[in-house]
């Protein structure tokens, strides 16, 4: 079954590539142009982000070396242990809804701190990926047209943030554990 | 984020000088400013050949299809847009441009929608419930491939990064769905 699963996980993206470069091609697009286009924009991105994690990451290297996240660890750690979360992903699941650029961040640090092909690792990159920035989405869209009054759009956003972690916990118990 | 900021940062120096710890943190603070410009650079190929890969897409049209798609099942979720063509193209090329991993080309859709939603909207400071829907859709972030996140783990040596598509794509579907469950029971109580 996870077998199966893994499988189906690595052809996604070939299958999507393929079929994006075959309908290129039906509908004589210049791919080639497309792709150097959208690549540079990759780049703006990368370049964009650096200074976003240098303070992440900084922040939480200093906080974790000052060991004032031993105390916390203790704290909550019995709770953790009974949903099998890694303590490292509690912080990830704490700044998901606030800021993209500190999540990502948070993930870098996460791998930085217990390896690339740790648990911890994928549980916070299933927890990044699934979901937006919370207040960032609302602040742009609404923002943007002037409305004040939110009702119950922020409420929503953040109770489904909720069952997204719930979500990810469970589903990468039994994907990975 | 701007207390936050600057709390960790007054907090951890306190506590690491009560520890004896501040040679070890001085040191970690300046090894981790190091790697996070390792990582960003790191993150250079990967996001251009994606970035490069989902705008072929853009240009040969398939987005165009793709949003075509999903017009139909829009209809079920935002009633009040059946008149307005403009909002439904604009919500649709929204959602599929987040579905793709491209939250940047994303938001101007999106805003466009939003501007879309506003013209229906007799007060301009309160939101509707369409607006409040396509927002909390938005924040939920349903996307087929998590192209950045699979960029980290890559850049970071993970052997087979693509294995978190599928598990992501399940608690993505969830995300979504409680999104639009909670921001279509909690309308009713908001007035």
């Amino acid at each position: 079954m996870i077998n199966i699963l893994n499988a189906l996980s690595l052809w996604i993206l070939p299958c999507i590539i393929i079929y994006i470069l075959i309908y290129a091609l039906l509908k004589k697009t210049p791919a080639y142009e497309a792709f150097v286009d959208g690549a540079n924009e990759g780049f703006k991105i990368a370049i964009k982000i650096i200074p976003y994690l240098i303070a992440i990451m900084v922040c939480t290297a200093l906080f974790r070396a000052s060991g004032a996240i031993d105390i916390i660890e203790n704290l909550l750690k019995p709770v953790l242990d009974y949903f099998k979360i890694p303590i490292e992903t509690t912080i990830i699941m704490l700044t998901r809804s606030l800021s993209g650029s500190a999540t990502l961040g948070v993930l870098a640090d996460i791998i930085n701190q217990t390896g690339v092909n740790s648990y911890a690792t994928k549980l916070a990159a299933v927890i990044t990926g699934s979901s937006e920035t919370t207040f960032y989405v609302a602040s742009v869209y609404f923002g943007a047209v002037g409305i004040k009054k939110f009702r119950h759009a922020l409420l929503a956003g953040i109770l489904a943030d909720i069952a997204g972690i719930v979500a990810a916990v469970y589903v990468c118990s039994i994907f990975f554990l | 984020m701007n207390y936050i900021f600057i709390f960790l940062i007054i907090i951890s120096f306190v506590c690491a000088a009560i520890n004896h710890r501040l040679d070890i943190a001085v040191d970690e603070m300046l090894a981790a400013s190091q790697k996070a410009v390792e990582i960003a650079f790191g993150l250079i190929g990967i996001m251009g050949f994606w970035l490069g890969i989902v705008n072929i897409a853009k240009k040969s049209g398939l987005m165009d299809v793709l949003s075509r798609l999903i017009q139909k099942p829009l209809l079920l979720i935002f009633p009040d847009i059946k008149d307005n063509k403009e909002a439904q193209s604009n919500i649709a090329l929204n959602i599929s441009a987040n579905a793709l991993g491209l939250s940047n080309a994303a938001t101007p859709f999106g805003i466009k929608a939003m501007e879309n939603l506003q013209s229906q909207n007799k007060d301009k400071t309160k939101a509707t419930n369409s607006m409040c829907t396509f927002l909390a859709m938005n924040t939920a972030g349903f996307q087929i491939v998590p192209a950045v996140v699979i960029a980290i783990l890559s850049a970071n040596g993970m052997e087979n990064p693509t294995q978190i598509i599928l598990p992501t794509l399940i608690v993505t579907s969830i995300a979504f769905i409680s999104a639009l469950f909670f921001v279509k029971v909690l309308e009713r109580f908001y007035k």
